[in-house]
């Protein structure tokens, strides 16, 4: 009976507020140091994919529990929708990107499944990896053959 | 003026958040290779944002959370520009 008394509504929604915005900024917090202390490119890419993209959720639902408005919360859910799409979208390609540019991995990741991923697609042969690359090169050989029909 | 928890809170938070940026800064100095320093743009971007939140919670003004849709529209469209020509490139 002790809980039905008056609970201020006010103070309970700063309280909620302050809950969600700590630990968005704890999240935020441990995905900065895991970028600054981590070994390796993709590990630290990883750690604040995943961290970042939690800790600014959880901030921005704190500031809508504060403001308590449907303007509000519709703005805030779509910041929160348009992060949670974009920021794995960002990191698969920024990843693939540094695959190909040969980005040295950590010599302790276990890299088997990827050489047999890069066997059985047969790019392992390739400088970057890329299959973009050979239709590059074959349209040039196919300009070079036509060019030498011109001339002979 | 007396402040209450809740702006404590808030104040400690805006510290934090600094803090992170300041460390974010200094792998994007570090590096070692492009990539890495893009990644670390993210990273700013999205303290940024965070800093824009605890700011608008702040100050009660609701009119700072459309900085932060633009943002997170931007952050997003960098960094994909930017992977994309860092693949051109390289070619």
């Amino acid at each position: 009976m002790i809980l039905t008394a008056n609970i201020d509504m006010g103070q309970l929604k700063e309280i909620i507020s302050c809950v969600f915005i700590l630990l968005g900024v704890f999240f935020m917090l441990v995905a900065t140091i895991g970028l600054l202390r981590l070994p390796d490119f993709y590990i630290r890419m990883s750690a604040i994919t995943k961290g970042a993209t939690l800790g600014v959720g959880l901030i921005l639902l704190g500031l809508a529990v504060h403001f308590n408005k449907p303007s509000m919360l519709v703005k805030i859910l779509a910041i929160i929708t348009f992060v949670f799409i974009t920021a794995p979208v960002a990191a698969h390609v920024i990843a693939r990107t540094a695959v190909q540019n040969k980005i040295p991995f950590w010599d302790r990741t276990n890299l088997t499944e990827f050489r047999t991923y890069l066997h059985r697609e047969h790019l392992d042969g390739e400088v970057n990896g890329d299959k973009y690359k050979e239709e590059k090169e074959g349209e040039k050989a196919k300009m070079n053959e036509e060019r030498a029909e011109d001339t002979g | 003026m007396s402040m209450n928890i809740f702006e404590i809170t808030l104040i400690i938070a805006m510290i934090v958040l600094s803090f992170c940026l300041l460390l974010t800064a200094i792998r994007f100095a570090l590096g070692p290779s492009l990539p890495d320093r893009v990644t670390a743009f993210d990273l700013i971007v999205a303290n940024v944002i965070g800093i824009i939140a605890i700011y608008t919670e702040l100050t009660d003004n609701e009119d700072f959370i459309d900085v932060a849709i633009i943002l997170s529209l931007f952050g997003f469209l960098g960094s994909v520009s930017f992977a994309y020509y860092l693949m051109r490139i390289t070619k």
